[in-house]
């Protein structure tokens, strides 16, 4: 498969494009932000994208879905990131309806997948704890045995769009202990089931996030997500796909972020010059652009090596490659961008901001570069 | 199908003509074949030389009628794929084959591609190129080096220098001004120029490596026949910079075939240590993992061109961060290197030190040019800058 995208992906990437610009805007991502909004994202939107097909691109025809692979989700996504779009496209479509296509029962995907690509249905992916860091496989979470089903306890943490899911996808231990990848288990699980808490969280990127508190919450053996034990492979599997989305995202953010700076360098006189003719600056932009280079090659790659149905070795090291890339360019072209802009760079004001928060929020999510340097060292053998 | 014949056949004939010996890639860009008349080669490699040439597969996509394959763009591919496979040497490498034979093909006229493309083809002449000067050198356009006409003649007079393998070359296509009135790019003119010719005088340069890869060229009253100009008189500047944009694309896919992918992971283990199967210095490994893997971001972007040229993009400017990208990540490689090393990379020759240990400290040095030659990265930085972000001035 070719590095170029197809006729029919610039077309999407084009109406995606349309829609971003037409529909959304940084002044209603900010008074989401502001307000006090419950949900934190536009229902009446994500109904839109639904009939636009996108929250089905990647699920199957069967299950309402378009049955089209990752580099069509890929120019949505990046579209999506230039807009810094809050709808829970991660949560719901990448974690949530990946985890059952990927782990769940034929039932459990019949039940769920055609709501999930109407927009009718929101799912979250419980994971992450207090101690995991970015190690998807470190949960502390208990699920023990109680009368052929399992009594769950623990707590989670930056579970994304926690707060309006339909339905949590929870990891928990039933055996081994808190680093094996063996011993882990996928339960899904409802929001009001009893010990539940989910308390939202208000993070520096204003995107949406919960706490999730499981006290002694009942779970029978219907809620498990594939095999007891056996959910540590489904579950890499999961974020390597939601993590691949998320460098497309980021691309696009990045490429805002970037086109934006380079808008001001043009337009911003000192000294009675553009500040773009500084050679000390254009260099800088140069390098800027040379990172937002290879960077899309890497999430390109990261796409198409799961469209060709490749191992998940090879899908786990273009993923880390990949968000390893867009981590530190994303986080450089923001830094720049803010030095770039000088003071009005610093006020809550100016867009650059929201960017700069977006690029640390994505940096911390799925692992950061080191995390997926050391992934890729191991993955060679060294 | 067709393509898959001509695949068979193809790997047919090379394992029926290809000696043993050069069957390993070679190491270093010494132990490729250059052609010229200068040079004599090991007799594999000339026999090998020998074979393709004859069939024009040194230059397989340039036509038959000068010398080349005649192959289509995918035919070539389907080559280059089955030679890659076998891990064959190229049987010819050099500023022939890679910069004047396609600038002639599309510039040169018929008496200029019939009398030097099929002696290109033969491995016959080996070519160097005259760009730079002691006073342009990033400032390109403000070459000295003074071309007056004289009857059916010019009359060239100046220096050259940074002249890769000028001493080893037969011709160099070299910049000359021939106009001192024109603005500094209107007076250039695009000269071919036998290094026979008398008043010609190459001089190899030390470089802190040791090695002595480029030249100063002399030029006293040398004289160059006008129909060895390329293009038209004062006309030069377009081709230069066109060549430019092709060497730049070179050298990034130079860095591109590099040594073993597995060579810093070795030599960490080797010099550093494992510990539980891991490189022992966590900040080594982290900064091994860093430098394979901006490596194959790099490798992709170039994957990324190619696979655009082929859907119809038009290449452009951005092909400046090949250039820059691609030299700037071959010296962290190469200072890594050093670094794990640690005190054996101290040596210069002598007792007490491995081939190999020896050729890394030299390799190092010599990579500090990367970012120099050919444009550098401070002038890619300015075109992209210029050209791709459009900067104002």
């Amino acid at each position: 498969m070719d590095l170029v995208l197809s006729a029919e992906q610039e077309l999407l990437q084009q109406t995606a494009r349309e829609f971003v610009a037409g529909r959304s805007s940084l002044k209603r991502v900010r008074s989401l932000r502001d307000g006090s909004d419950p949900d934190g994202f536009s229902r009446a939107l994500w109904t839109e994208m639904a009939r636009l097909g996108w929250l089905g691109i990647i699920l199957p025809v069967e299950h309402d879905g378009l049955g089209l692979g990752y580099m069509d989700l890929m120019v949505v996504m990046e579209e999506l990131g230039r807009g810094l779009m809050p709808e829970p496209m991660l949560s719901t479509v990448l974690l949530g309806a990946n985890a059952l296509l990927l782990g769940g029962s034929a039932e459990q995907q019949k039940e769920h997948l055609a709501p999930i690509a109407a927009g009718e249905q929101l799912l979250a992916l419980a994971h992450q704890e207090p101690r995991s860091r970015h190690a998807v496989h470190h949960v502390e979470t208990r699920a023990a045995p109680a009368g052929g089903g399992w009594i769950l306890r623990g707590e989670k943490v930056h579970v994304l769009d926690g707060h309006v899911a339909d339905r949590l996808i929870v990891s928990a231990r039933t055996s081994g202990a808190p680093h094996d990848v063996e011993g882990i288990t996928l339960f899904l699980v409802r929001p009001d089931a009893p010990g539940v808490r989910v308390t939202r969280q208000t993070r520096l990127d204003g995107q949406n996030a919960a706490l999730v508190r499981l006290e002694d919450t009942p779970a029978d053996r219907h809620t498990v997500l594939g095999e007891v034990d056996r959910g540590g492979a489904p579950l890499t599997r999961v974020t390597d796909r939601a993590t691949a989305a998320l460098t497309a995202e980021m691309l696009g953010s990045m490429t805002a972020t970037f086109d934006m700076t380079i808008d001001y360098l043009k337009t911003r006189v000192q000294f009675g010059v553009p500040i773009g003719s500084f050679q000390a600056l254009k260099h800088r932009a140069a390098r800027m652009y040379a990172e937002l280079e290879l960077a899309r090659s890497a999430v390109m790659h990261a796409h198409r090596t799961i469209d060709e149905g490749r191992d998940d070795a090879a899908v786990a090291r273009a993923v880390s490659v990949a968000k390893a890339r867009t981590s530190d360019a994303f986080m450089l072209i923001a830094n720049e961008g803010v030095q770039m802009h000088g003071g009005i760079g610093m006020t809550d004001e100016h867009d650059i901001g929201l960017f700069l928060k977006r690029a640390r929020a994505a940096e911390q999510t799925f692992g950061d570069a080191a995390h997926h340097r050391n992934r890729v060292a191991q993955l060679d053998g060294y | 199908m067709v393509a898959d014949t001509f695949r068979e056949e193809t790997r047919r004939w090379l394992v029926a003509n290809a000696p043993a010996a050069v069957y390993a890639p070679p190491r270093t860009a010494d132990e490729l074949c250059w052609g010229g008349k200068k040079t004599r080669y090991p007799d594999d490699v000339k026999r090998w030389l020998d074979v393709m040439a004859e069939r024009g597969w040194t230059a397989p996509t340039w036509p038959r009628e000068y010398g080349g394959g005649g192959l289509s763009a995918a035919e070539a591919k389907i080559l280059a794929e089955e030679i890659a496979k076998l891990r064959l040497r190229p049987p010819l490498t050099g500023f022939g084959l890679s910069m004047i034979g396609p600038l002639l093909l599309h510039e040169g006229s018929e008496e200029l591609k019939q009398a030097h493309l099929p002696p290109i083809v033969r491995g016959e002449i080996r070519w160097c190129q005259g760009y730079s000067e002691p006073g342009a050198g990033s400032d390109l356009a403000g070459l000295q080096t003074k071309a007056v006409r004289d009857g059916d003649d010019f009359v060239v007079n100046g220096q050259k220098i940074w002249t890769s393998y000028g001493d080893k070359a037969d011709w160099m296509f070299i910049l000359v001004r021939t106009d001192f009135e024109e603005a500094k790019h209107g007076g250039i003119t695009f000269l071919l120029m036998d290094m026979e010719t008398p008043g010609v005088t190459p001089r190899p340069i030390r470089l802190i490596s040791g090695a002595s890869p480029f030249c100063e060229v002399f030029l006293s009253d040398v004289r160059v026949p006008v129909r060895n100009v390329v293009g038209r008189v004062n006309g030069g500047w377009r081709l230069a910079k066109a060549l430019l944009g092709h060497e730049r694309t070179m050298i990034a896919d130079a860095f591109k075939e590099r040594d073993d992918a597995r060579r810093l992971v070795d030599m960490a283990r080797r010099y550093v240590g494992e510990a539980d199967g891991r490189v022992a210095d966590p900040v080594i490994r982290d900064r091994i993992a860093q430098v394979e893997m901006d490596q194959a971001c790099l490798d992709l972007t170039l994957a990324r061109a190619r696979d655009g040229a082929k859907a119809g993009h038009r290449p452009g400017p951005e092909s400046s961060i090949f250039k820059l990208y691609g030299t700037e990540l071959n010296q962290r490689r190469r200072s890594l290197m050093v670094e794990i090393l640690g005190p054996q990379a101290l040596g210069w020759e002598g007792p007490g030190f491995e081939d190999e240990e020896l050729k890394v400290t030299r390799d190092w040095l010599r990579s500090r040019g990367n970012s120099i030659e050919g444009g550098t990265s401070e002038i890619q930085l300015n075109i992209i800058a210029k050209r791709v972000l459009g900067l104002p001035d």
